[in-house]
């Protein structure tokens, strides 16, 4: 077993709300993140495969096929969007970093077939990351 | 959905590796450079790594302004610009990397309440890292070395 990790990185706005709190209880829970006009990151993301070496090629995933599937399903989705107001899937859940990384495993996992999906591993900031395994 | 979520921090402190087990011959033998009697120093940068389900009404795994506080007060405050030597902690154990992460777990972990404390990383140069997840084992991970 072997294990493969390629970068990729976006831009996007977003913004933090749960409209069954009052304003004054979002602003406390998401602190600068409740700030209703937004606010953006570079994203950086990070997609773990892991499988065997094939024979012949001596690759694990061949890399051109998942950076384009990465550009496809992560990248022209989330780049230079507004999480929240383009993005389907926000429109009721909050993007945080959390639900960014469960929201892009989602959409890549059924579409790798010769290595399997390991982690997902969203970067908001240099200093803070999200990972997600696929556990329940 | 369980996730982890991992928030980096820094510290700067200063420490001499020395053991009062050993001879002067045997302290600079084993700490080399870090055995200068006069200590030196780094920035440490310290990864924080937390488990747990995603809040559904949040859509987070701890608060991170809790989180922040947390390791502000009870790390930050405690360890940054300071004599790692001249600390409580280090009085009966050598400040080493190794030591400085397993006192970082063992002052979190049972204040951390939010979510479940995972692990540990602490960046001592580019070159060197410790982890510590609890238990007896920790790990020493070297960084890419210079050609020979």
């Amino acid at each position: 077993m072997i294990y493969l990790t390629r970068k990729c990185e976006f831009s996007a706005s977003h913004y933090y709300h749960n409209p069954e709190l009052s304003a004054e209880e979002n602003c406390r829970l998401y602190g600068k993140c409740a700030n209703l006009n937004g606010h953006g990151h570079n994203y950086t993301l990070e997609v773990t495969v892991r499988g065997e070496v094939d024979p012949t090629t001596g690759f694990v995933i061949d890399l051109k096929d998942l950076k384009e599937l990465m550009n496809r399903e992560v990248v022209e989705t989330l780049d230079h969007r507004h999480l929240n107001k383009e993005i389907a899937e926000f429109a009721q859940r909050n993007p945080t970093t959390e639900n960014l990384a469960v929201y892009i495993w989602q959409r890549l996992a059924s579409k790798l077939n010769v290595a399997k999906l390991h982690r997902v591993r969203v970067y908001e900031s240099h200093d803070l990351f999200v990972d997600f395994l696929g556990e329940a | 959905m369980k996730a982890y979520l991992t928030r980096r921090y820094w510290l700067a402190a200063s420490h001499r590796l020395h053991s009062e087990k050993l001879s002067a011959e045997q302290n600079l033998a084993t700490y080399g450079k870090c055995n200068n009697p006069h200590g030196h120093g780094h920035n440490y940068a310290v990864e924080v790594t937390v488990g747990g389900q995603i809040d559904p009404a949040s859509g987070m795994i701890c608060d991170l302004g809790e989180l922040d506080c947390l390791v502000t007060r009870e790390v930050l405050e405690r360890f940054d610009h300071q004599n790692l030597n001249c600390l409580p902690e280090f009085q009966q154990a050598v400040p080493t990397s190794e030591n400085l992460c397993q006192a970082i777990y063992r002052i979190l972990e049972p204040r951390l309440l939010a979510a479940h404390l995972e692990k540990v990383r602490l960046e001592e140069t580019s070159m060197n890292s410790f982890e510590y997840s609890g238990g007896d084992q920790s790990r020493r991970c070297l960084g890419p070395q210079p050609a020979p």
